[in-house]
Parts: C-alpha cells; sequence; structure tokens
C-alpha cells in the first residue's frame, strides 16, 4: 500500500498549555515536506506530540497513517506502525550498546522465535555505518553515552536506515552539524527516498534544504502552519527571513506558549 | 524450628565442639574467648538499618558434613553453578566442606586451596599467622560469633611468584536451615602471585524455609606485587540473613579486585574493606545488589590508604522493587602520610517501585593534604526520557525498563571474571528482576 499520512486538526498542550493550535498536512509517499519557522514557534512540539513524548498532551485531531490514527497508540506502537522521529536530543542510555540497542529495535518489529540472526544483523549495522562514514567501534559504545552532537545525528539516521520507516520526521536534524556530517547526513536521508516513504524535515535553516531538496515546504508560527508553497518558498525565506510573512499576515508575535 | 538462643553460643559448647572435631589447640582457644566475647558485645551497627531487628538468633547447630564422591551427586542448584572442566573447585554444604579439588599441577607449585578446617589441621603453623588479623575476632558480636562457629570454609594459599592462570571456584550452599552455616574464608596471596577466586553462596529454596542466618568473614591479604580478584555472589532464599564482612590488606604493590554481587531474597548485611597499606597498592571494588519484596540490604564499600601513591576505586549500584531497601555507604579514608593517594566512589540506586528506598552515602574522610578524592551518588527512579527514546523505536515498555536495568548493573556484570558464574548472575538477575 502506498503510504500516505495525514494530520487532522492537531491540537497539544505541554503543562495545559496550548502550543498545537490546530495542524493540518498531508504526505504522500515519495514526498519530502519540510516545515520551517522561527524558535518557539510549535515545530518540535508537532514531532514529538506525533511520536508520544509523555509531556505532550494531544487535546485534540488525529494523525492517521495509511488508514490508523497513531494518536490512539502507545509510542512503541506508533514506532512499529512505521513512524520514525529523528530526534533533536537523543537520551543517552549507559551500559546499552548501540548494537544491543538496535537488535533490539529490529527484533521488536519481528514475531518471537523469527529474531534476526546475529550475523544477518551485523552485516546491515557495518554496512549502513559504512555509509554514514561512522568508525565502527560506535556499534559497541553505550547508546548516544559521550557522542557529540555531529555523532548522535548520524546515529539517529543510522536507526532510521536500519528500522525502514514510512514516515520519518527529522527534527532539527542539521542543528550542531558541520558541512561535513551535514553531507553525510543528507546522502543517507536522500539515499531513503522512495515511493513508499514520505518525510517531514523540521528546520529553521534553509541550508540543510540545499541538500535535500523538498517538495513542498510550510512556514509555522504561533502554533499552527501559516503558510505553504514549493522549494522557492524556502529559498525566499532564507534570503528575506520571516518578517514578510509576519507582515502579510499581520502576526506580530509568531511564537507560542512561552511565558 | 531453628536453635533460637538469646546468646548465640557459649563458650563450653564451642570448645567442646571445635574439640570433637579435632581442631589445634590454639583454635580451640580462640572459638572459647570469641563465644564469650558473642556473648558480651553488640552487633555491628551500619547506617539507618538497625540489623538488631532482624532474625538473627537462628544459627543452627553443627552438622556432621558427608563428602561427596561425584560432582554428580551433588544437586541441581550446585551443579549449574560449576564452571565446565574445572579442577580447581570446592563445595561447602552447610557445617562442612563436601567436595574439593586442585589440580596437580597447581598443588605441585605449592598451591594451597582446601577448606579452612583441614587446612587449621595440615597447614596450622601458616593459618595461624593469618586467621582474623585482617578482622579482629572481637570488632563484634558479628566476628566474634564468627570466629567461635565458623565451619567448613576456604583456604587459597599462592606461593611466592606463582601466576594461577584459571579461576578457583568454591560453592557454598544450605539446604537445611537448622544447621550452622558459617563460612570463613582466608586467601594468601604471597609477593607477586597471581589469584582469581571465585564463590557463590545459595540456599536451596523450600527446604531452607526456616529462618537461618549465615554468619560469613572473608579476609584477603595480598603480599607486595601480588595481585587477587575476588568475585562472589550471594543469592540465599528470603528466610536467610547475610551477614558478611570481607577485608583484605594490601602491601606494596598490590592490586586487590572486589566484585560482588548481592542477589539474595533475606536481609543482607555486606561490608566490603580494602586497607591498602602498601605504597602504590590499589583496590578496584564492584557491588551489585538487587532487592525485592520488604528486604533490606545495608551494603558498604570502604578503602582506607595509609601507602603512598594508593589508588582505589569503588562502585556500587543497585536495583530496588516493591518495598525493598538499600542504604549504600562508601568510604575513603586517605590517613595522614598517604601523599598523592587518590580515591573515588560512586553509588547509585535504581528504584522500580515508588515504595522501594535508596540512601546512597558517600564519605570522605581526608587527613592528608597532597591527595586526589572524588564521588559521585545518584538515586532515582527510570528515568522516562530514556524510556520513551528506546519505545520510539519500537521497543516495548517493558522491554525498554529492562534494557535500561541491564544497562544500569552493566559495569558490574561485565566484570564478572568466570563466564559460568557470569552466566549464572544474568541468570539470577533475571529471577530477581522479572519474577
Amino acid at each position: 500500500m502506498a503510504t500516505h499520512f495525514v494530520i487532522d486538526g492537531l491540537k497539544a498542550a505541554i503543562d495545559g498549555k496550548e502550543i498545537l493550535k490546530g495542524i493540518n498536512l498531508e504526505i504522500k509517499g515519495g514526498e519530502i515536506h519540510a516545515i520551517m519557522g522561527p524558535n518557539g514557534t510549535g515545530k518540535s512540539t508537532l514531532a514529538s506530540a506525533l511520536m508520544g513524548h509523555p509531556k505532550y498532551e494531544v487535546t485534540e485531531g488525529s494523525a492517521q497513517l495509511n488508514g490508523e490514527d497513531l494518536l490512539e497508540m502507545e509510542v512503541d506502537e506508533r514506532a512499529r506502525a512505521g513512524l520514525f522521529l529523528a530526534m533533536q536530543y537523543p537520551s543517552e542510555i549507559p551500559g546499552v550498546t548501540n548494537s544491543d540497542f538496535l537488535r533490539s529495535a529490529l527484533n521488536a518489529r519481528r514475531e518471537e522465535g523469527n529474531e534476526i540472526s546475529l550475523i544477518k544483523f551485523i552485516r546491515q549495522m557495518e554496512g549502513k555505518m559504512k555509509e554514514l562514514e561512522m568508525n565502527p567501534e560506535f556499534a559497541h559504545r553505550y547508546l548516544n553515552e559521550g557522542f557529540s552532537g555531529g555523532e548522535k545525528k548520524r546515529n539517529e539516521i543510522l536507526q532510521m536506515m536500519l528500522l525502514d520507516p514510512k514516515i520519518v520526521v527529522l527534527d532539527e536534524i542539521d542543528s550542531g552539524l558541520d558541512i561535513d556530517a551535514l553531507r553525510i547526513v543528507s546522502n543517507g536521508v536522500n539515499a531513503m527516498r522512495s515511493e513508499e516513504r514520505g518525510f517531514l524535515i523540521i528546520t529553521h535553516y534553509q541550508r540543510l534544504l540545499n541538500y535535500i531538496k523538498p517538495d513542498y515546504v510550510h512556514v509555522m508560527m504561533q502554533g499552527r502552519i501559516v503558510k505553504s508553497g514549493g522549494p522557492e518558498l524556502a529559498e525566499r525565506l532564507e534570503n528575506e527571513g520571516y518578517d514578510w510573512v509576519k507582515e502579510e499576515l499581520g502576526i506580530v508575535d509568531e511564537t507560542v506558549g512561552q511565558a | 524450628m531453628s536453635t533460637q538462643l538469646s546468646t548465640p553460643t557459649d563458650r563450653q559448647s564451642a570448645e567442646a565442639l571445635a574439640r570433637s572435631k579435632g581442631e589445634p589447640n590454639w583454635l580451640v582457644e580462640l572459638r572459647g574467648e570469641a563465644a564469650e566475647l558473642a556473648g558480651t558485645i553488640g552487633w555491628p551497627k551500619p547506617e539507618k538499618v538497625r540489623i538488631e531487628r532482624w532474625n538473627l538468633t537462628a544459627v543452627g547447630s553443627y552438622e556432621q558434613p558427608t563428602a561427596v564422591k561425584a560432582i554428580s551427586e551433588l544437586p541441581e542448584i550446585v551443579r549449574e553453578l560449576v564452571s565446565e572442566g574445572t579442577e580447581n573447585l570446592l563445595v561447602q554444604r552447610n557445617s562442612g566442606s563436601v567436595w574439593k579439588q586442585l589440580s596437580t599441577g597447581l598443588a605441585n607449585k605449592g598451591v594451597i586451596f582446601t577448606d579452612l578446617e583441614t587446612a587449621c589441621k595440615e597447614h596450622g603453623e601458616l593459618v595461624q599467622k593469618y586467621l582474623f588479623q585482617a578482622i579482629a575476632k572481637d570488632e563484634d558480636k558479628l566476628t566474634a560469633l564468627n570466629a567461635a562457629l565458623w565451619n567448613g570454609g576456604v583456604f587459597v594459599y599462592v606461593p611466592k611468584n606463582v601466576e594461577v592462570e584459571l579461576p578457583l571456584q568454591a560453592i557454598l550452599y544450605n539446604d537445611n536451615s537448622e544447621s550452622t552455616f558459617a563460612p570463613h574464608i582466608l586467601i594468601v596471596a604471597d609477593s607477586h602471585s597471581r589469584v582469581t577466586y571465585v564463590d557463590c553462596v545459595v540456599s536451596e529454596p523450600g527446604t531452607a524455609a526456616a529462618p537461618f542466618v549465615h554468619p560469613s568473614i572473608v579476609e584477603v591479604f595480598v603480599k607486595p606485587g601480588a595481585h587477587v580478584r575476588f568475585g562472589s555472589i550471594h543469592s540465599m532464599g528470603e528466610t536467610g540473613v547475610d551477614m558478611t564482612i570481607r577485608r583484605a590488606i594490601i602491601e606494596n604493590d598490590g592490586q586487590m579486585e572486589w566484585i560482588i554481587g548481592d542477589l539474595n531474597d533475606g536481609n543482607t548485611l555486606s561490608d566490603t574493606k580494602s586497607i591498602l597499606k602498601g605504597q602504590g597498592s590499589t583496590s578496584d571494588a564492584k557491588v551489585i545488589s538487587v532487592g525485592k519484596n520488604a528486604q533490606q540490604n545495608s551494603l558498604t564499600t570502604q578503602a582506607v590508604h595509609f601507602g603512598k601513591n594508593s589508588d582505589s576505586n569503588m562502585v556500587t549500584r543497585a536495583v530496588m522493587k516493591d518495598s525493598a531497601s538499600a542504604i549504600i555507604n562508601g568510604i575513603t579514608k586517605i590517613e595522614h602520610g598517604a601523599t598523592k593517594a587518590n580515591g573515588v566512589q560512586t553509588e547509585k540506586v535504581l528504584m522500580l517501585s515508588p515504595k522501594a528506598r535508596g540512601d546512597a552515602n558517600p564519605i570522605l574522610l581526608i587527613d592528608e593534604d597532597d591527595v586526589t578524592a572524588g564521588h559521585a551518588a545518584s538515586v532515582g527512579q527510570v528515568n522516562p526520557e530514556q524510556v520513551y527514546y528506546l519505545m520510539s523505536r519500537g521497543i516495548s515498555k517493558q522491554d525498554a525498563e529492562r534494557l535500561i536495568i541491564y544497562g544500569f548493573l552493566a559495569p558490574v556484570v561485565s566484570e564478572i571474571p568466570v563466564e559460568a558464574v557470569r552466566g549464572q548472575l544474568q541468570r539470577l538477575l533475571e529471577r530477581k528482576l522479572e519474577g
């Protein structure tokens, strides 16, 4: 089945404060959507609410992936249904090696008794690590512990490549990356482009979009998508900033939920 | 019912028992004095745990051991612990040794590995030089009780410059709560020798349902340049009270490693101390514990630095379930004159239930200026951010928590030197964490 992801009227709150004020978005397999916007406009909240971060409460709306509402599911079920979020700040988990973690994640998608063989797993993992120019020793390091910002981001992309999701959300994947790492991470994402998979890229720099060409660009302000367009919109934002959007829409303060 | 006495033993019966076993006079005397002391001095007083409220009197009575002819005669709980193909194994059942074996290669090099009772008879002079020299019999009621009653036990002697490649293994088990189960383990590693010793202390579940006490002492002497690795897993049933005091005296450039798994189901007092007497001596202690039900655990690690350039590291990790509690004390003491000493300690408790209790008390006592020391302590619950992260990759909540808990214990588990014991520790951990 071709991937079809529909976010409909999504509202979410943190500590009782509404941050997302009704998000509507449709992503089909093969499409890359970018969400841009200044800090504090709700972009990362959208990513966290979709994945089911315990701090965010969804108050209204749905997010259907191929007809199933992800928001009705537990976090792990959303992942197994095909959602992947590359996080802005991945957790560090001492004592759990990267490879044990990855194998557990792969096996969570398989029936008991049908676990991936160790050899096959290692071959897959090492192949993808090579593509991402990761030092093989990272397989045996504890998950994200002591990783630099760039290493963590690469590790997120490694997980994406191994888990083969249907919908990928990249939350500020470009922050903290130097040009080389940005190129490697972008190559990893581009290699995963397929008709079966949709992408939602959250960023506030146009820089990333030079490497990963979006089909659609959306601007988020005050917890809503306020403007949508094609790749040319991203370029204009890069050149002229966000002020013209605010002016056009009569927005004074673009942020949401700030104290 | 077990023997319940307000004073667990007296001079007369301790001496009579010692004589009936044909123990040398010096030992009969030691036991008599200790029995008398046990009636007059108090129990140890660890921080925030009142052990005198535990059932400490069920010391039982002596049970004559019957040797087995083959390992296959030992019960399942013992056999599954035996390191495959080992030639160096000692087994104590209740009050005495029932199996002992040492490879001829090691015996020819002068290595002694036997039960302590036999050693007192066959190597009396050597044993007398060390027995109750690291831990005095009159420190408290526990040490006195062990001195009066100890039985079976283990004696290891490694001569100068001898390196024992394969681990020496002991298994000490209790399947009769009415018998006295009070091992004393004495290890002497002579200059520039090297040895790994591993033991497991277990009780047969079901049959040991009545209360029993395991008052146990471990003394280790690390002579100049020697290296001792000591691994120990305790996994006794919930009716047992485990009180184990371990102490090493480390001379110049000696190295001591402790790896302790306190996985009993009953109340546990565990105190592991290194005395860094010599220059350049080092000690590394790693302790893990898992508590469940209403179990109380008092876990102490200590390092006392006398030697210049001595170095100590102590790590304790405890996971507490249900309403179990762990009071963890880490004491690093650096004496005046121990210049350039370095002492580091970390205590961490992970609580899996709102009723579980954990307390980490790092203590640094430093009487010398020219030293380095550090400590870290934390007490907390499983981090929900970590659970969320793992779940976001499709891992179930239960498996996510499991990974985090095992990861928390990994720094100690991965260090267990004998594979069979490491495997057993994994099994015991799983049983305790998931049972």
